[in-house]
């Protein structure tokens, strides 16, 4: 077995050292009644070449993005990330490293963990951030147990443009504890709608924007009426890439703000592994979840970071800790702070602005054709459609025609009485023969 | 001989200083292959990138009041000075690749290449989670055959592969275990028994699903005390908690026995799978009267650590909690495979929904690419070895250091910190001066029930030779202390890229993001 360094006569050797004649005898803290004869019935051994042989065949099963005209969000989106980045994130001390708890030789992990946290707070205008959460659904969860801690209230409302699987993901985590959740129903338009809700018992509202419909959302207002009440305000964005032309969350007054970090360094991979955000105001840093890499010195007085405020943690705190996570998603992060640096302040800028006019583009080509109307009214790269027949149905009507058209709305609540809503989201991969793709085969299909 | 810095407080240990002597400090302060590097942040500029774009369209934006006007602050780095900057800081970085990383509980085993190449092929890494079903049939073809291999292995009826990690896994089995007594009307049962030597995530997720933790002590053995256990168990008990082999690298003699008890009195056995890797093809958790566990794929199946992740915690389930099992899941139906995605599409009664998507598939891909590889004789064989190179550092070990238990030891040997008693060394310097010595520290201090603890895992990656050298220096080490070469110890490590770090002022006076001056010199005033 190529992966297995010892031979059968070192096994022996090795046996002879401990004292056993053979390996049951190790084992023998097993009851007798557990201990399996022979192998397990699963197939034997394999070559690489064989392994490869069969996934590939599985692999080719599918219609990946890069194959056909391509216009899915919803919460993922395929931007093009540089070679180099997947070059980088593949070297061994940073693949095959664990966590950095020696951090006199974890510097590699720690320094760029430190960097990642810097961009992450700068893009969401916030003042410090965590080294990252598993995904921007379970950042959220956190975000809403935290904001219960910090104002030791139990009401959240939901924005009625939150994408519904982070309304899911978050009643999920909230349903053991006392948090209360009141949701809007799913709108277009109609975030502004918390604001009716927040009452002196709200803990905080949870807004996406762009929200899932791609609507820019004005958090300044909902900010104001929630800080009256003393209620924090979540901030949810799912295109990070978005903040390179849109105003920060933090700039329009959120508290916190979780992100999927996806969109910068991370293929779309159905759906995992992806990296969450987290970004609070400094004041709340003690409540935070998830680890945080911090600035100290050794014992020479070198400059080196360290994993810090690890008092909150399950490893120190065990059942008083902020979050039960250990493992977050520190290569994804790793990409994300990678391929950030290469884009800089002006790659993100232009890249985002790419990202919005070709959006434009789209939109207005599409709303011209019968049937479909454009009913997001302002938004970053990505838009809903209402259709004269329901999505899901024209979505799988062009995916046999090898286009993937889009995320009905249906797909992600059926409940919502939207199955005439389709997401469609345009990134910097998207060509004009990609346009013109999606254009003719909607008008055969409407 | 040493020099004393303005502190009074030698500013080089005695040992550097001799090997030191008739060098000289270098003026760039790099040396030779240790770089030192800056900060992002004290080197890119604003207006520097390393990406080029296709050509943006001259239309206007339409973004009204939403336009980000003010600087971001984001610094960029051409690619040759990118890629400079983080193989430079990669350099500072220790790695399984490099040397023997043997972190009780953490497995650290070799992660094969192939299993990067497979995650990468672009029916599973380039597909969008929300693409029609019929455009993603290899995907949920693979998630199925997943399933079947984890199942099988662990005697299991059902899996849920949606969670993200070791501590997401417990979270969907103890929710199910919630969720089936509320289906009960067994509200009253919140009390769930943890054994004392549990990673922390076990109390941190009981409590986080509305359970109060109970802890049991363990007995002289490294076991569940099983007459504390018994002194416990009342019609309020949810169910247990428990590691199994547990975080001594023991296994649980008496599980069946712990598991009739929990059952009688109404429970339900968690397992944490974390170290299912001692097991593989050996034992199956079925067999032991395990109602949920996780896996950690990222530990058993090699998937990579990454420098702390991403993991992925697929949790099987008994048929007892399967019904409960979270969405999504792929079911096959005739030639085609679906994916259930809401609790009504369901046949059984979903407590919800872990995450946003349907889990960390290029996990899927790379454990699915490691069992494929290994085959049952491969996985059955991995385990044993990694058992038997376990119980041959316990072997070599012993005397000079002190085992923390008597027997056999699974997939890990536990030590105390008894064989530095009165040496003025701790586990702490003890393992820092590994790190001279080009090693990886073991897990230190956990479990927290013995005194000092020093856990070490070689896995079953590390071959005789290795392992050889390894207790080669580890006993070196201790007969070092013994003879009182303390400083050896406490100035450790004098070879890493850093001396030891100052962690209560990281703690005191968090920095936790560069600023810039101008905020800074405010922010000081
Ligand atoms: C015994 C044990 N349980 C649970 C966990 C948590 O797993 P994860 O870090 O993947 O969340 C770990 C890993 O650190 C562990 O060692």
């Amino acid at each position: 077995m190529r992966y297995l360094p010892l031979s059968d006569a070192e096994r022996g050797e090795m046996m002879k050292t401990i004292g056993v004649s053979s390996i049951d005898e190790i084992f023998s803290d097993v009851p007798e009644s557990a201990r399996l004869d022979g192998l397990i019935d699963l197939p034997r051994q394999k070559s690489e070449m064989e392994v490869e042989r069969a996934l590939r065949k599985l692999s080719n099963m599918s219609l990946s993005a890069g194959e056909a005209p391509f216009f899915c969000g919803a919460g993922a989106y395929r931007h093009h990330v540089p070679a180099s980045v997947d070059h980088i994130i593949q070297r061994s001390e940073f693949l095959t490293a664990y966590t950095p708890y020696q951090p006199e030789i974890s510097q590699g992990t720690l320094q760029t963990l430190f960097e990642f946290q810097t961009q992450v707070a700068l893009l969401t205008g916030m003042e410090v951030a965590n080294a990252s959460m598993y995904d921007g659904s379970t950042s959220t969860a956190e975000a809403v147990l935290m904001a219960a801690r910090v104002t030791r209230r139990n009401k959240c409302v939901f924005a009625p443009g939150l994408h519904p699987h982070y309304a899911e993901a978050t009643q999920m985590l909230a349903r053991t504890t006392d948090i209360d959740i009141t949701e809007i129903p799913s709108a277009i338009d109609a975030d502004a709608q918390v604001i009716d809700q927040i009452d002196d018992e709200t803990a905080c509202v949870v807004v996406q924007t762009p929200n899932v419909f791609g609507t820019l959302v004005d958090l300044e207002l909902i900010a104001k009426a929630a800080h009256e009440k003393g209620a924090l305000v979540i901030a949810v964005v799912t295109e990070v890439v978005s903040l390179g032309a849109v105003k920060s969350p933090g700039e329009m007054g959120a508290d916190i703000v979780t992100a999927e970090g996806q969109s910068i360094g991370n293929p779309l991979t159905f759906g995992g592994p992806y990296v969450g955000l987290f970004a609070c105001r400094e004041k709340f840093v003690r409540q935070m979840p998830g680890r945080l890499a911090g600035e100290t010195v050794d014992a020479d007085g070198n400059r080196g970071f360290v994993l810090t405020l690890s008092t909150r943690e399950q490893h120190i705190r065990r059942g008083r800790a902020t979050s039960n996570i250990c493992t977050n998603a520190g290569l994804c992060a790793l990409a994300w702070t990678i391929h950030m640096t290469l884009l800089g302040e002006k790659g993100l800028r232009e890249l985002a602005t790419l990202n919005h006019r070709r959006a434009r583009q789209l939109a207005e080509r599409l709303g011209k054709l019968d049937g479909v109307e454009v009913v997001t009214p302002r938004f970053f790269n990505e838009f809903a459609l209402r259709l004269a027949k329901p999505a899901a149905g024209v979505v799988e009507t062009l995916a046999a025609q090898n286009v993937l058209a889009g995320v009905p709305f249906s797909r992600l609540d059926p409940n919502a009485g939207l199955h005439d809503i389709l997401l469609v989201a345009v990134t910097e991969t998207v060509t004009d023969d990609d346009f013109d793709a999606l254009e003719n085969a909607l008008k055969g299909a409407l | 001989m040493n020099t004393l810095n303005k502190q009074g407080r030698p500013s080089r240990p005695a040992v550097a200083q001799a090997e030191n002597e008739g060098q000289f400090e270098t003026f760039s302060g790099s040396k030779a292959l240790q770089q030192t590097e800056l900060l992002l942040f004290d080197r890119g500029d604003n207006e520097r990138t390393g990406v080029d774009l296709p050509e943006t369209p001259d239309i206007a934006d339409d973004l009204g009041d939403f336009a980000r006007k003010d600087a971001i602050g984001l610094p960029g780095l051409t690619e040759p000075e990118a890629m400079r900057h983080y193989v430079r800081l990669s350099q500072k970085n220790y790695a399984i690749d490099l040397g023997v990383y043997p972190l009780g509980s953490c497995t650290m085993k070799h992660n094969p290449r192939l299993n990067e190449k497979m995650a990468r092929l672009p029916g599973f890494g380039d597909l969008h989670p929300l693409q029609p079903e019929s455009t993603v049939q290899g995907a949920l073809a693979l998630m199925d055959q997943l399933s079947h291999w984890l199942t099988t292995l662990t005697g299991m009826p059902a899996v849920a592969l949606s969670p993200k990690a070791g501590a997401h896994g417990e979270l969907c089995g103890m929710l199910a275990i919630r969720a089936k007594l509320d289906a009960d009307g067994q509200t009253k049962r919140r009390r769930v028994l943890v054994p004392d030597s549990a990673h922390g995530t076990n109390p941190a997720t009981a409590v986080q699903c509305g359970f109060t933790v109970d802890e049991i002590p363990s007995d002289d053995t490294g076991r569940v005390d099983l007459e504390a256990l018994k002194g416990k168990l009342g019609d309020d008990v949810a169910g247990i908690m428990l590691t199994n082999p547990n975080t001594c690298g023991l296994f649980e003699r008496d599980i069946r026995t712990i598991a009739d008890l929990i059952h009688e009195a109404g429970g339900y056995f968690y397992c944490d799978g974390a170290n299912f890797n001692a097991i593989v093809g050996r034992v199956r958790p079925g067999d032991l009267g395990v109602d949920a566990m996780h896996i950690n794929l990222h530990k058993t199946f090699s998937t990579p650590h990454g420098g702390g992740g991403p993991g992925a915690g697929p949790t099987v389930f008994s048929d007892a909690l399967a019904p409960y099992a979270p969405v999504p899941y792929v079911v096959k139906d005739g030639d085609k495979w679906k994916l259930v995605e809401r609790n009504e599409d369901a046949e059984g009664a979903p407590f919800g929904r872990m995450s946003a998507f349907h889990g960390q598939m290029g996990m899927f891909v790379r454990a699915l690419s490691y069992m494929m590889s290994h085959g049952a004789d491969g996985l059955k064989q991995a385990s044993e070895d990694a058992v038997l190179n376990a119980n041959y550092l316990l072997a070599l070990l012993d005397g000079p250091m002190t085992r923390a238990f008597d027997g056999y030891c699974m997939h890990e040997a536990l030590f105390n910190d008894n064989f530095l008693k009165d040496t003025g060394v701790e586990t702490l310097d003890f393992a820092k001066a590994m790190i001279d010595e080009g090693y990886h520290p073991m897990t230190m201090y956990f479990p927290l029930v013995v005194h000092g603890a020093l856990l070490i895992e070689p896995t079953e990656s590390e071959s005789k030779t290795s392992l050889d050298r390894f207790a080669d220096t580890l006993l070196a080490l201790a007969e070092a202390a013994k003879a009182g070469e303390t400083e050896r110890f406490k100035q450790a490590p004098v070879h890493a890229p850093l001396r030891r770090l100052d962690e209560t002022r990281a703690a005191r006076q968090p920095v936790l993001r560069w600023k810039p001056a101008e905020a800074e010199a405010q922010a000081a005033q």
